[in-house]
């Protein structure tokens, strides 16, 4: 499956940088179109932020918290039907916070009915924001903040705002301050159908995307961290990794784009316009999670599968990064998440700034950890009195950690604000080659983004293997 | 390629992509996204397969010639003429 370092060849037609659910979807999609593939991955396991870790017995999901519907066809078409068939639907989704508490699928038949009848907004509105969020594309005008956007629609309405914000700030970092086109788009999405995630977990969807890849014929090196990409005339000529130079036409970096801009490629390969757009992306902010792990033979009830939960009186996009924050989620795996292996594990996810924990000397550190572990702890309680005597392992992950493990620029979890993604589009533009898929400007972020990202890079790549100045 | 050529190799090509397509409806004058709920991912899915098969470049400013099941087979019918 995996190839030994040494035993890599020294020319491919393309290498891919770095195994993100972008990464794996790219070089799946170059060695359907025939192209001699090589992926290459820093750490020991595929799947980037798709990833998990085992404890105990227990295996913790870092980033399977709900993906829309899309991902549906999407797996079927660029990966294969069994992927496809291992999508199920989240069917509760909780909201509990000082303005409201309630419970939804999640899907535009049950918000609407929620909106109209619990938060009082009649239906013309209600239809009129629907059909404007769903007509949002992202080459429309930017200038509309989703602040705006909510005012228009919802004035005044802090509690409307807080149930249509909350879920997509935790699923890609945006913020009421970003362009309203970033959260129509992604809203648009989970109101489609609802909320979805994959059955078996996080290990078994790269394992059946690795068996895939090796079937597409594609080469794959784990613990190969690329230390730099070659660049001559504004062409790109290879890599190299650990010590060892290989040649390709082209490279998919699924590095963070600042990272591939300013540490693969180095900022003398670029025109100075373009670094002027590229020094002015802003990365998203990153996270803070909290893993619990109830004992093997304990059960907890069904309390819902993913809760928005908030202490905090309004919702604010500050309160929800700051250290202590009062806001957080629980992604709850009941045993139906990986039939067969019939364990409870708790996934609490906080958004997170990387200053407000890289700064601290190691000691502090190591206190605030316990911290925000205990805090959560008390948070959780509230939600399965009782749980703390069942649990068997509980662990913290900071902005730090996400650092640690995908080397993102300031940990982000979740790319870039939308200026990334110009820059990320015209990368091969500055150089001849050279292509960037990951997550960039917000609505490219999320599992389905990401892959359906992959493929529009693949496409890019595709074309130019093929044309004459790739030959 | 015969125009009628180019009509069954779209068919066939979209066909892969949603098993479900009903093509005996189809208006070939009307937009291929509003009768068969095709999206842009599949637009991309159908420029990739002709580059695949054909050694086709569609430039992305000539995507919207794919529109139609008509505007597809005057698009590429001088660009098939030898295939």
């Amino acid at each position: 499956m995996c190839v030994d370092h040494d035993k890599l060849s020294d020319n491919y037609d393309v290498i891919i940088i770095g195994s993100g659910l972008g990464g794996l979807t790219t070089a799946n999609r170059l060695a359907y179109c025939g192209h001699r593939v090589l992926l290459l991955e820093f750490h020991h396991q595929l799947g980037g932020l798709a990833t998990w870790f085992k404890r105990r017995g227990h295996i913790f999901d870092i980033s399977l918290h709900g993906f829309p519907y899309g991902m549906v066809k999407t797996c079927k078409k660029y990966w294969n039907r069994e992927i496809m068939q291992s999508i199920v639907q989240l069917k509760n989704i909780v909201f509990d916070n000082p303005q409201f508490s309630l419970r939804t699928t999640f899907t535009r038949e049950d918000f609407t009915s929620i909106l109209r009848n619990y938060f009082k907004i009649p239906q013309t509105t209600l239809d009129r924001f629907f059909t404007t969020v769903a007509g949002m594309n992202f080459y429309d005008d930017q200038s509309m903040t989703t602040r705006e956007l909510f005012d228009q629609f919802f004035p005044g309405r802090t509690d409307v705002h807080r149930l249509l914000m909350e879920p997509i700030t935790y699923a890609n970092g945006s913020t009421l301050d970003d362009p309203a086109i970033t959260y129509g788009i992604v809203f648009s999405n989970f109101m489609n159908k609802g909320v979805y995630t994959f059955e078996g977990g996080t290990d078994k969807l790269i394992r059946m995307m690795t068996d895939e890849l090796t079937k597409s014929g594609v080469t794959i090196c784990t613990n190969a961290k690329v230390d730099r990409i070659i660049v001559e005339d504004k062409k790109v000529r290879g890599i190299v990794t650990r010590g060892k130079t290989i040649s390709a036409r082209a490279v998919v970096s699924n590095s963070g784009i600042t990272n591939t801009i300013y540490d693969l490629v180095g900022r003398e390969g670029f025109s100075d316009d373009f670094l002027e757009k590229a020094d002015a992306i802003r990365v998203n902010n990153s996270s803070c999670q909290v893993y619990f792990g109830i004992k093997k033979d304990s059960v907890i009830k069904d309390a819902g599968d993913l809760l928005f939960t908030s202490a905090s009186p309004r919702f604010d996009s500050e309160e929800l990064l700051d250290l202590h924050t009062r806001s957080k989620t629980f992604s709850i795996y009941y045993p139906k998440t990986r039939p067969g292996h019939d364990r409870h594990t708790i996934v609490a996810s906080m958004n997170s700034r990387f200053d407000d924990w890289s700064l601290m000397d190691e000691a502090t550190y190591k206190e605030q950890k316990k911290r925000l572990i205990d805090r959560t702890l008390i948070d959780l309680e509230r939600y399965f009195p009782g749980v703390r005597e069942k649990i068997d392992w509980m662990e913290a992950a900071t902005p730090k950690t996400f650092k640690r493990y995908t080397l993102h620029t300031l940990g982000t979890s979740f790319g870039t604000k939308f200026e990334g993604l110009d820059v990320s589009r015209s990368l091969y533009k500055e150089i001849a080659g050279l292509f960037h898929v990951g997550s960039v400007g917000i609505i490219m972020s999320g599992w389905l983004g990401a892959i359906n990202y992959g493929v529009i890079v693949a496409n890019d790549a595709d074309g130019f293997l093929r044309s004459a100045t790739a030959q | 390629m015969t125009r009628n050529d180019i009509k069954e190799l779209i068919m066939e090509i979209i066909a892969d992509i949603d098993e479900d397509a009903d093509f005996d409806s189809l208006k070939p004058d009307q937009p291929l996204r509003d009768q068969l709920d095709l999206d842009s991912m599949d637009f991309l899915d159908i420029v990739m397969e002709l580059r695949k098969r054909h050694k086709l470049q569609i430039p992305e400013e000539d995507y919207p010639q794919l529109a139609s099941l008509d505007s597809c087979v005057n698009y590429l019918e001088p660009l098939l003429k030898d295939a």
